[in-house]
């Protein structure tokens, strides 16, 4: 009984455990995956380029390509340009130098 | 004379809060509350068109200025006050409450200003004011910020000044109208209202001073100057193509800076200007839907930002940390302030059923209907990229993320009033966005293009909540399959404010150095070589000239070597100690005469 106890508080919060996040990864991926198959049975047309479904935004899942790569295309440049523009908390202060 | 219902509705704010440092506790902090509601009732009853004057000098300054655009923000920069005050009800001194209802009475004064004098006072008296709410966190940089961004925004007003002196002279008129021509006093009046708008590159005052505010300080400042700025521009500026490119440029540097970032609080900063990067793009596509589209993303964006800073400033307020590094796991012990933080971050990623939603749509779809597929893209990418910084960057390090073993308490329920009335109108405004399309400028033409029931947007317009949805979730996809490139680093990151920081002292140090070694060369070739040379010159030039003419004569009167050395050094002695002799000294002087008689 007072083991139980003692495994109940040593057990990390709800967000914290393992099978939680392995839920949430879960519902990550099936959130996506459902909402590139809904598209299928939406009426869409796109505005850009050719009429109708062949506009470029028209495309089955461009919404979700878009916001993949640019997504990743964003963490890269930060990624990229952190090499030089980040710096140590203290980098301004050198009033004593 | 004016009348009582004829004044400027800022006034209310200004002169209320001359009476706070009157009053104490909770009768002081229940009086800031009830300013901004009687802002908004008088702002309410205001009748659209109408125009106060008053003479001043040889001009007439029009005080009061109402139609549909700016009601409209002087609804939201009335509420957003209320909410403000609420969450700030734990604020125990009067300063910050004088500063911040003199610094929004200031900016409802720039709203209703109808002239570019009333504007410019106005404008200045921002800037004085809201420097107390920096001030007030009596941190060491807190202090230093301040002062900082006291510099920008005074070389701001004077760049605007100069552009009002040089229109007003040309034009002859006062009114603050939209500006047709492109001449040098309508690009400065546009630049001073650019570094308001913190566009790139005038942008780092923004996210370098915000975050070094008080709770409620950070929460007033999210608001008000960048806005106003956003009303000037839709005010003044409409269709200028260079703000295309200025609000684009602004939506990506933001998310970028967002992502390098570790302070929680200039996360949220960078995102402001992604966010009025919208604001500005859709000023520069000019047509009246992007215009409406500018006025309705700045009433939603005060809105979810507000809630924003209110969610991180509880947390600073409990932990008094705001470093990302620091931070983490804090959804055990503060779960409202998570929620109400989420209810901001998923509107500002315009997540379907937030008012997000309901408002950048309206911009996106003023670049599609003029055709501009770059801009559209650029608007488009951000939009993913708002997801990824504000979205869940922020709640995700704050309050999941790796334990920081941090377990404060539950904020103040003030605070969590404050952030619950913001959060309400976020989603109420999600679903039900007529209310708000009701008071821009142009509701018919909004309402013609956007659906605005709740079964229209969400039912009859599902497809659109499909790619949004899409767009979103692929997005916070990358975010968690790339967790580990977004690691957070106790650091911060050079930006333009660098050239004013560390510029300063590398400007010093390039004087220093090149003055300074100017001097050294200088004090080489001239006094010490030149002057030397000249010196050593004339004391010795009798003697060499001297030298030089009894040479020959010695040679030739056979006088040997080492001789002649005894002699030479006989004669520098003499003339060095003036002990020459004088028939020798007469004879040379008639030589030279002779010499000078030649000449």
């Amino acid at each position: 009984m007072f083991e139980n106890e003692q495994k109940e508080k040593l057990k990390p919060e709800y967000f914290d455990r393992p099978e939680t996040r392995k839920k949430l990864w879960v519902l990550l991926w099936g959130f996506c995956i459902f909402s590139v198959i809904a598209e299928i049975f939406v009426h869409r047309h796109g505005h850009f380029g050719a009429e109708g479904s062949n506009s470029i935004d028209g495309w089955l899942g461009f919404y979700a390509f878009l916001g993949f790569l640019s997504c990743l295309a964003l963490i890269l440049i930060a990624k990229f340009l952190g090499l030089f523009l980040k710096k140590r908390p203290d980098y301004y202060d050198d009033r004593h130098q | 004379m004016i009348a009582i219902n004829e004044l400027p509705p800022g006034l209310i704010l200004i002169v209320g809060a001359l009476f706070v440092p009157l009053l104490k506790g909770h009768l002081r902090n229940l009086f800031v509350i009830l300013l901004p509601v009687l802002g908004f009732y008088y702002i309410y009853q205001l009748e659209s068109n109408a125009l106060v004057t008053l003479p001043f000098l040889k001009y007439e300054l029009t005080i009061l200025r109402v139609d549909k655009l700016s009601k409209a923000f002087g609804y939201i920069f009335t509420l957003s006050a209320f909410a403000a005050f609420i969450y700030g009800y734990y604020e125990r001194r009067s300063t910050q409450f004088v500063a911040a209802l003199m610094y929004v009475g200031s900016s409802l004064g720039v709203i209703f200003a109808g002239d570019l004098f009333t504007l410019y006072i106005c404008w200045e008296s921002m800037a004085v004011t809201s420097v107390y709410l920096i001030l007030a966190r009596k941190t060491e940089k807190s202090m230093a910020a301040g002062i900082r961004y006291l510099l920008v925004h005074i070389f701001g007003g004077l760049v605007l000044l100069a552009g009002i002196v040089m229109t007003v002279h040309q034009s002859g008129s006062i009114a603050f109208n939209s500006f047709a021509t492109v001449n040098p006093g309508t690009v400065l009046i546009l630049i001073g209202f650019l570094i308001n708008a913190a566009a790139f590159p005038f942008s780092t005052w923004l996210p370098d001073s915000y975050p070094e505010a008080t709770a409620m300080g950070g929460v007033i400042l999210s608001a008000y100057t960048s806005k106003t700025a956003v009303y000037a521009l839709i005010r003044g500026f409409p269709g200028w193509e260079i703000l295309v490119f200025a609000g684009c440029l602004m939506a990506i540097y933001g998310i970028i800076y967002a992502l390098l970032e570790n302070d929680m609080r200039r996360i949220l900063g960078y995102s402001i200007i992604n966010q009025v990067g919208f604001m500005v793009c859709a000023v520069g596509i000019g047509s009246t839907l992007a215009l409406n589209g500018a006025v309705a993303h700045a009433f939603t964006h005060i809105a979810y930002k507000a809630l924003l800073w209110m969610s991180a400033g509880a947390v600073l307020y409990r932990v008094g940390k705001s470093k990302c590094t620091e931070l983490g796991g804090l959804y055990q012990t503060m779960p409202w302030s998570l929620i109400f933080g989420a209810i901001g971050a998923l509107s500002i990623s315009s997540v379907p059923l937030t008012s997000g939603y309901t408002s950048k749509t309206i911009i996106l779809l003023a670049a599609e209907n003029e055709h501009l597929v770059w801009v559209w893209l650029i608007l488009e990418i951000a939009s993913a990229g708002v997801f990824l910084h504000a979205g869940i960057k922020f709640p995700y390090f704050v309050f999941f993320g790796k334990d920081s073993g941090l377990r404060p308490k539950e904020t103040d329920k003030s605070m969590l009033i404050g952030m619950g009335i913001l959060a309400f109108i976020c989603i109420y405004l999600g679903c039900f966005p007529g209310i708000l399309y009701d008071i821009l400028p142009d509701t018919e033409l909004v309402k013609s293009y956007m659906p605005h029931t709740f079964g229209d947007i969400y039912i009859g317009n599902f497809a659109h909540v499909v790619t949004q949805l899409q767009l979103l979730l692929f997005s916070g996809l990358v975010f968690f399959l790339f967790l580990p490139l977004l690691k957070r680093t106790d650091t911060i990151s050079i930006d333009i404010d660098w050239i004013y920081r560390k510029g300063g002292g590398l400007f010093y140090r390039i004087v220093d150095r090149g003055l300074n070694g100017i001097n050294d060369i200088a004090d080489k070739i001239l006094v010490a070589g030149l002057t030397a040379t000249i010196a050593a010159f004339v004391r010795n030039a009798p003697a060499q000239i001297l030298y030089a003419v009894l040479t020959p004569i010695w040679v030739i009167s056979g006088v040997g070597e080492a001789d002649r050395a005894i002699r030479k050094q006989k004669l520098f002695d003499a003339i060095s100690q003036n002990t020459l002799p004088i028939g020798l000294a007469a004879a040379i002087g008639v030589l030279l005469l002779g010499g000078l008689f030649f000449l």
